[in-house]
């Protein structure tokens, strides 16, 4: 007799979390454009209040649509549960005020996005949060920088722009060994290309604005927990093992165990900092993740030919891809990506600054804008924008140069991307 | 709240409540290799709604020392020295699953204890296929897999989760993984081995509600509502769209059924 399967993820892209509509039958999603909800008396209002009953209460804390999202992403990643939020960098902020009080402290990977970076560099430190940056290439890095106040360690599967691959099953290692767990910032990969949790890490999120999406037309993001880490064990967070007065004197791990995080995430998070998805929001993003597992090979597979393209062009100096012999992190990447490294990916034009400039502003089908992850493809000049903040010293240590042009490779047809782009290089040559 | 039972640290949820020997009480007990979590909103309601509530974890279960205990028997004795070490005379047993054998086995051995049972997700006998003991004995994650999607009503694996934003698949893998090595075979094993159902029923005479998912994998509320004719008086709760994890898949419908019976 042979044991039941889980459905695939194909089929969960498209269903987990939604039922057809009880009340009309509609299959799509409805968006459930509601503030609040109505409460069937006052013992039903308390009994919500007080989780004593499932349901929603109002929009900020839960909302139907939403829910839908959150369902599907816990699904699709391997999670217990999920929070969707106002963006991602919401949803990072979300898990680090979930974890942290001022005097806490974060080892993170230095090769991050460059809101990342001036969130945890500058802005957390106004209240008291600390941030040790450290290459991720040598996981030793992380253990070497924890202290007795750390309560995160922190990276992206695949760094920006660099596109340095996290040893996610070693720095897990690390993290889990001093009682604390890892975040790790999913949205290049995508569930499809990588499933984080399988290899160790505790919780993630994405920028649901990105792939997820896939047509550049909401801001998103998405907090995923694995249920995985054993908060009491790690004795480390008393903000989910000891009674919460700002909710009933909760104790979370007692009350919920697996799901300790999310709960007080979504009771404290979302209640008082308030960055929550819209419904409208959580739609757009849904219709999008229904064919993640289309699109996503699609972006590899123009990828690959791009990055194969730009290698061979003497123009280029060098193209930053992990599945390129040459890239530092290309075994790791062969082992934990063997779907392959995303479509978006750096590559350094000779000629530095002023080539840069002749080069993106020759580009017809490629889009001067400050995204990735989009059906349409991106190209952008991360020293003139996304890191425009970071000094010099901290741009070479993420490995951005001053001809370093990032793209984000679309779903167009893969030669006209070919053809524009030998034209931007011609033009940059001139 | 911690308690001392056979010498050994064991856990019971109280819902953030000093226990009251003047209240009356209400014991949740889990199912096979799970904890006291999953009754988390009914046991909450209880909590605040005038009733001591003890929702235990079994040893080596939740947050409870092991080892885990070998039998349906020695689970319902040692339910009475859980209260005994609460100070707790008589109270009511909510049991789900291998808790609900647990609910019968402890009204028919001391009736003077017990109030009211309800059982939820039974049947009787509660047998457990060879390939899922198997996998179980061997620690395997297809055992976790058995457990997680014939523990759920089909649509589960597709459908929205009551509790927003929750993955009920996940939930409870992620708690299986928490689990020591041994433990679900050892209540899976319990469960098939279990052989008073019979006895148990004819002897209890405080009153019995079943609660039963019409769309139970695990226990089918065919063999329920079998099992429910042997209880003289026992009251039934049909839920249309559950599973067997009736307290996540329908927990209002549940909770209601729970309020107006122990009322």
């Amino acid at each position: 007799m042979a044991g039941p399967k889980y459905p695939g993820f194909d089929t969960l892209a498209l269903h987990a979390g939604q039922s057809p509509d009880a009340a009309t039958g509609a299959r799509a999603v409805p968006i459930y454009a509601t503030t609040s909800y109505v409460f069937r008396d006052s013992e039903h209002a308390a009994s919500l209040f007080n989780m004593e009953r499932a349901g929603h209460v109002y929009s900020r804390i839960s909302n139907p649509t939403v829910a839908v999202l959150e369902e599907r992403m816990a699904a699709l990643e391997g999670g217990v549960g999920a929070i969707a939020t106002a963006s991602g960098q919401a949803a990072l902020h979300l898990a680090v005020a979930t974890l942290m009080d001022a005097g806490s402290h974060i080892v993170a990977s230095n090769s991050l996005y460059g809101g990342s970076h001036n969130l945890l560099g500058y802005t957390l430190k106004r209240f008291g949060i600390d941030t040790t940056f450290v290459a991720p290439g040598t996981p030793e890095n992380f253990a070497k920088a924890i202290r007795p106040q750390t309560r995160l360690l922190f990276g992206e599967t695949l760094g920006n722009p660099g596109l340095e691959v996290l040893d996610i099953p070693a720095v897990a290692k690390v993290a889990h060994e001093a009682g604390l767990p890892l975040l790790v910032d999913a949205t290049f990969t995508t569930p499809y290309l990588m499933q984080p949790f399988a290899h160790g890490a505790d919780l993630l999120y994405h920028s649901a604005t990105k792939f997820l999406g896939g047509h550049g037309v909401a801001i998103g993001g998405v907090l995923v927990d694995s249920g995985r880490f054993d908060w009491e064990q790690s004795g480390k967070f008393p903000q989910l093992t000891a009674p919460y007065a700002g909710f009933h004197n909760m104790d979370f791990e007692e009350e919920s165990g697996t799901r300790a995080f999310l709960l007080r995430a979504r009771r404290e998070g979302l209640r008082d900092f308030g960055a929550c998805m819209a419904p409208m929001t959580a739609f757009h993003i849904l219709q999008g993740i229904e064919t993640l597992h289309l699109r996503m090979p699609r972006h590899v597979a123009s990828t690959r030919k791009i990055v194969n393209f730009l290698s061979s062009q003497s123009a280029v100096a060098q193209v930053l891809y992990p599945e390129l012999p040459e890239h530092p992190d290309h075994a790791l990447a062969k082992r934990l990506l063997p779907k392959g490294c995303g479509a978006v990916f750096s590559f350094d034009l000779r000629g530095g600054r002023e080539a840069g400039k002749r080069f993106i502003e020759s580009l017809r089908v490629f889009s001067h804008l400050a995204n990735v992850g989009d059906a349409k493809s991106l190209v952008i000049h991360p020293a003139s924008t996304t890191h425009y903040r970071m000094t010099d010293a901290d741009l070479a240590k993420a490995g951005i140069g001053p001809g370093t042009v990032r793209l984000s490779i679309g779903l167009e047809d893969a030669d006209d991307l070919i053809e524009d782009l030998a034209r931007g290089l011609r033009a940059a040559q001139k | 709240m911690n308690f001392t039972v056979d010498g050994r640290q064991v856990f019971a949820y109280t819902a953030a409540h000093a226990l009251d020997s003047a209240k009356p009480t209400v014991v949740f007990a889990h199912g096979a290799g799970l904890d006291h979590s999953l009754f988390g909103l009914q046991s909450r309601y209880f909590g605040y709604h005038g009733r001591n509530v003890l929702a235990l974890d079994f040893p080596a279960h939740g947050r409870s020392a092991g080892p885990p205990l070998a039998s349906i028997a020695e689970m319902a004795d040692w339910i009475v020295r859980l209260l005994d070490a609460a100070e707790i005379d008589k109270a009511s047993v909510v049991g789900h699953s291998m808790g609900s054998l647990v609910a019968l086995e402890c009204a028919a051995r001391h009736p003077e204890r017990m109030e009211k049972i309800a059982l939820l997700g039974t049947a009787y006998p509660m047998t457990v296929t060879a390939v899922f003991l198997n996998a179980a004995q061997e620690n395997r994650q297809d055992a976790y897999d058995m457990l997680n999607i014939w523990g759920h009503a089909a649509q589960v694996a597709l459908a929205g989760n009551p509790n927003p934003g929750m993955w009920m698949y996940g939930d409870t893998l992620a708690r299986l993984a928490r689990l020591a090595p041994g433990v679900l075979y050892n209540d899976l094993k319990a469960c098939h081995e279990y052989a008073g159902g019979e006895a148990a029923a004819a002897k209890v005479k405080c009153p019995v509600l079943f609660v039963l998912g019409r769309r139970d994998q695990m226990t089918p509320a065919k063999a329920g509502l079998a099992f429910a004719k042997t209880v003289a008086g026992a009251q039934v709760v049909q839920l249309a769209p559950s599973g067997h994890s009736l307290m996540v898949e329908s927990p209002d419908a549940v909770l209601d059924a729970l309020a107006t019976f122990l009322a």
